[in-house]
């Protein structure tokens, strides 16, 4: 459902990375947000990563399916990205900062010529 | 420097105007803004301020997104509108600021994307109603990613900054967080002016409706209507005044703004803390004071996780001992260093564009001895602080008057 999820037999994410100083950024590009250098290339996440942060919503925006996980998650080898976590109960008894985690994929939605968003998502390692 | 020295324009740059169906708002400003620095052979690390005026997305915090493309330096930016002088307004803001000796070089920067309020979405909806996926955005999203890709509403976003401090140091959970809003909570029964006045039980905070976790509903501040405002004098000003306005003014000690610089992970998820502890320490060392010097402190407590965070940015405990300090009773009335005494946001309310006027208000009327039945005895010195999401932050420090 995002540029930089990228599907196949190992779905995984990409990010720009900075030329200069390495930061990495999910989104289209300007510039560094970092340093302010111009040029980037694209790096392939690691696919697994802890807990940093969570917050179980129960308020959720329109449209939306609650509670839901939504969670910072440190990625190994660097990197921070925010996701859901899936494939667990959402209560404080089932999630935990610094949990391990891995990325996996899922139907999101569905448009009226039946293409599918695939959303990503994190479920315990 | 006196205000007589002229002021010079370094560099220039404007990209053609037209309609840009490929580029956004974003692209645009980033396009002039390069294009002024590199024709001045400057860089956008050498601003010391940014004002970027657009009047469409006035309340769209259009500079800080200008700056998460080209460079999160943690500069004051000033987002300004005012219908077509918008521009003009944003020039003279940067050169009122060197002008006042706050800066040696800044940027402003105008713009505007009119072509986007016929959205092609909403004319394919016109002429039928089947909905097909399409990229949009610089993310490239088919649908939209709030609830599916977490949270970046207000409550699950400050809920997440408050379980990263949690995560990151010892004695900080649900309790801790729930302990802010009893406290707020508390004080404000003491406030007139506070939108709500009313006393739980911390059992009450934490059995309440949960809206994101660890935020309760009482853990949340309210949406509501009001208005503050402060009049400004200059020294030479105020000493031709009667003895008796000059008793009772009120002097800014410091008064700062900041952006949030780039730091890991910042653009998934806001760091509301490096911007808020820059602002502190500028505004500590402005004012020649400690943080132990305050008699009181008003600060941003949008949801009870940000203000947990913030006793440790903004210095009032130890580095890690938030949990611990509020545990020992240290930021209620009666504690060392009084917190939100005024309610907060929690319970005396948060219309937005108020806020970061009524705290200056709220510790200007303690200094002046004047707040009846919820003043903080002999108080002489406080901190008002708000931040704004995108990111802003705003530190001023009060003093009794002295005259």
């Amino acid at each position: 459902m995002v540029d930089y999820l990228v599907l196949g037999d190992e779905p995984h994410l990409v990010a720009n990375e900075c030329a200069s100083c390495g930061a990495t950024f999910f989104d289209r590009r300007n510039a560094c947000a970092s340093c302010g250098a111009r040029d980037f290339s694209s790096k392939q996440m690691s696919s697994t990563g802890t807990v940093r942060a969570f917050t179980i919503v129960h308020r959720a925006a329109r449209g939306v399916p609650a509670p839901y996980v939504s969670a910072v998650i440190d990625l190994d080898g660097g990197g921070r990205v925010k996701g859901n976590v899936v494939n667990v109960d959402p209560t404080p008894e089932k999630v935990s900062l610094g949990m391990d985690v891995r990325l996996t994929t899922y139907v999101t939605a569905t448009d009226d010529d039946g293409n599918e968003a695939i959303a990503f998502g994190f479920e315990p390692a | 420097m006196s205000n007589d020295d002229p002021i010079w324009i370094l560099g220039t740059s404007m990209t053609k105007f037209g309609r840009y169906k490929d580029k956004d708002l974003i692209d645009l400003a980033a396009d002039a803004a390069l294009g002024a620095l590199d024709d001045g052979g400057a860089t956008i690390q050498e601003m010391n301020i940014l004002a970027a005026g657009c009047l469409y997305e006035a309340n769209g915090g259009v500079g800080q997104r200008l700056q998460k493309q080209i460079g999160q330096t943690g500069i004051p930016v000033y987002n300004v509108a005012n219908a077509c002088a918008t521009g003009a307004t944003a020039v003279r803001t940067v050169m009122m600021a060197i002008k006042a000796g706050e800066a040696d070089m800044g940027i402003a920067v105008g713009v505007e994307q009119m072509g986007k309020m016929g959205m092609l979405g909403g004319d394919r909806a016109a002429r039928s109603d089947k909905q097909v996926f399409e990229p949009s955005g610089r993310f490239g999203s088919v649908v939209g990613v709030e609830g599916r890709l977490g949270t970046n509403m207000m409550p699950g976003v400050f809920a997440q900054a408050g379980m990263e401090y949690a995560y990151e140091n010892d004695g900080v959970g649900f309790e801790q967080f729930a302990k802010v809003a009893q406290k707020n909570h508390a004080h404000s029964v003491l406030n007139p002016l506070a939108q709500y006045r009313k006393e739980f039980t911390l059992d009450e905070v934490m059995q309440g409706e949960v809206i994101a976790y660890p935020n309760t509903l009482l853990m949340c501040c309210p949406t509501g209507d009001g208005a503050a405002s402060v009049v400004l004098v200059s020294d030479e000003k105020l000493r031709s005044l009667p003895k008796e306005q000059q008793r009772r003014a009120v002097k800014v000690s410091a008064s700062v703004l900041t952006s949030d610089p780039w730091t890991e992970g910042c653009q998934v998820q806001p760091d509301v803390n490096t911007l808020t502890r820059t602002a502190a320490d500028q505004a500590y060392e402005q004012a020649g004071v400690d943080p132990k010097d305050l008699d009181l402190v008003e600060l941003h407590d949008c949801f009870a996780t940000a203000e947990l965070r913030h006793y440790d940015n903004l210095r009032l405990c130890e580095e890690g001992g938030a949990g611990d300090w509020i545990d020992k009773g240290g930021p209620w009335r009666d504690g060392e260093i009084p917190v939100n005494v005024s309610g907060g946001l929690l319970s005396k309310g948060h219309p937005i564009g108020a806020t970061g006027v009524a705290n200056l208000y709220e510790v200007a009327t303690h200094v002046r001895g004047e707040a009846g039945a919820r003043q903080v005895e002999g108080a002489k010195v406080g901190l008002a602080h708000v931040i704004g999401l995108g990111s802003s932050c705003g530190v001023h420090i009060l003093e009794k008057s002295g005259l």
